[in-house]
């Protein structure tokens, strides 16, 4: 699959290289946090992997960190690339010892996305997982009226609808 | 026989493997963009969750072997599929057949796995059971509406259940593989699906105006490995050959 580059990482590009908070000896957890929640998604960048839910957890075990990740989808390619953007961006930062830790149970839901990732997404166009299986309403022009074409879409978590008002075809990020 | 658990990991990670792959072959080619995506989101998911099985199939293996090098490093004798599995695609009605065959066992066999004794076999099921919910629904959706389609799509349903049925039974017999399993309380015994899937399948076939046969005659033959039929070979030739011609090549 050919794959558009990785969207630049606005935590590392913005930071400037120095010793994280050093003298302090190791960063504090809720900074940690907070660089985790600059990372974009590689496929869907409008929303960060802390929107999404995928980070479980982020503890010192002595001097490694380890941050705990569950995927989306088994087979989603773009699983490899978060690890890779969760790495760099926390090398960035001057994080030296690092371990990604994979969590497959409880298994990731899209109840997990937070509120700002699900008003992200529908500005984006993408209309958000709704409890009832299918969008509230077009993500364009807010319509009710909306058919589903199809369950699965662009990328794994995604369904393809339309809209019966305005005609536009828009994706749905699906239940999970 | 090898270690049991291993055995019993090989055949999840081979289903998953080998009909992922079939179904990858779809991609570029289905009849509408829809389907095309369809079939390769099923395909993908497949084989992700194929890394997940043969990935831990190594790890209780011990011998360092992962999941590349169970998928690609195996010859055909080794692999422990169900004979549906590996089934030619035919035309489409035949793969949506097949998925559906498969579909409908999957996600009732997941589901008893989620109660597994052992957890990473718990967790893995949970995971890919939320996927195979998605599958057996569009595999369903599409053999009710072709099947009680236009005359031309109906027979090449019934066609295709006619060529595919005798690779069900496979699905429920019980060997010693299988009896280690549920007296370990890893697995449920197969033969415990048996009654759901019918009731299931009956449903689904009446209302896609379909007719099963009769005959319950079962091939047999992939999940113990003793003999799988000619297509898998076939298929292993595509499938691995740059790792044959290329060992432990990468990106």
């Amino acid at each position: 699959m050919v794959r558009p580059a990785p969207q630049p990482v606005p935590g590392v590009v913005r930071a400037p290289h120095v010793p994280a908070e050093k003298s302090a000896g190791k960063p504090r957890l809720e900074t940690v946090w907070e660089w985790l929640s600059a990372i974009p998604d590689p496929e869907i960048p409008v929303i960060t992997l802390t929107d999404l839910g995928i980070i479980r957890d982020v503890q010192w075990q002595g001097d490694t960190l380890e941050v705990t990740v569950t995927p989306t989808y088994s087979g989603c390619p773009a699983t490899s690339i978060i690890n890779l953007d969760i790495e760099t961006a926390l090398r960035g930062h001057g994080i030296e010892k690092l371990t990604l830790k994979r969590q497959l149970s409880p298994a990731w839901t899209t109840d997990w996305l937070t509120d700002a990732g699900r008003a992200k997404l529908e500005e984006y166009g993408i209309a958000p997982p709704q409890p009832a299986g299918g969008p509230q309403h077009c993500p364009h022009c807010k319509s009710t009226q909306v058919e589903k074409i199809s369950q699965f879409g662009s990328t794994p978590c995604k369904a393809q609808w339309r809209c019966q008002s305005c005609r536009e075809p828009f994706d749905y990020f699906k239940c999970i | 026989m090898s270690d049991p658990l291993f055995e019993y990991l090989c055949r999840l990670g081979d289903n998953t493997l080998v009909l992922g792959h079939r179904v990858s072959e779809w991609c570029g080619v289905a009849p509408v963009i829809e389907e095309d995506i369809a079939l390769a989101n099923t395909a993908l998911d497949l084989i992700g969750q194929t890394q997940l099985w043969l990935g831990l199939a190594g790890e209780v293996e011990g011998k360092g072997r992962d999941a590349d090098k169970l998928a690609y490093h195996r010859d055909v004798w080794d692999f422990r599929n169900l004979l549906l599995c590996e089934q030619p695609n035919g035309d489409f009605g035949q793969t949506m057949m097949r998925q559906f065959l498969f579909d409908s066992w999957h996600v009732m066999h997941l589901k008893g796995l989620m109660a597994s004794s052992n957890d990473q076999i718990a967790a893995i099921a949970e995971k890919s059971v939320k996927e195979v919910t998605y599958h057996v629904e569009r595999s369903t959706d599409t053999v009710i509406g072709l099947g009680d389609g236009t005359e031309e799509s109906h027979s090449r349903m019934q066609n295709g259940l006619n060529k595919l049925y005798p690779f069900v039974g496979e699905m429920f017999l019980s060997d010693d593989v299988d009896t280690a399993m549920a007296d370990a309380g890893i697995a449920p015994d197969p033969a415990s699906h048996r009654a759901g899937y019918d009731a299931h399948l009956d449903d689904v076939l009446t209302e896609a105006t379909l007719t099963k046969p009769e005959d319950d005659f079962a091939h047999k033959g992939g999940k113990s490995g003793t003999r799988h039929t000619e297509h898998l070979g076939h298929m292993l030739t595509q499938m691995q050959w740059l790792q044959r011609a290329y060992p432990d090549a990468t990106w």
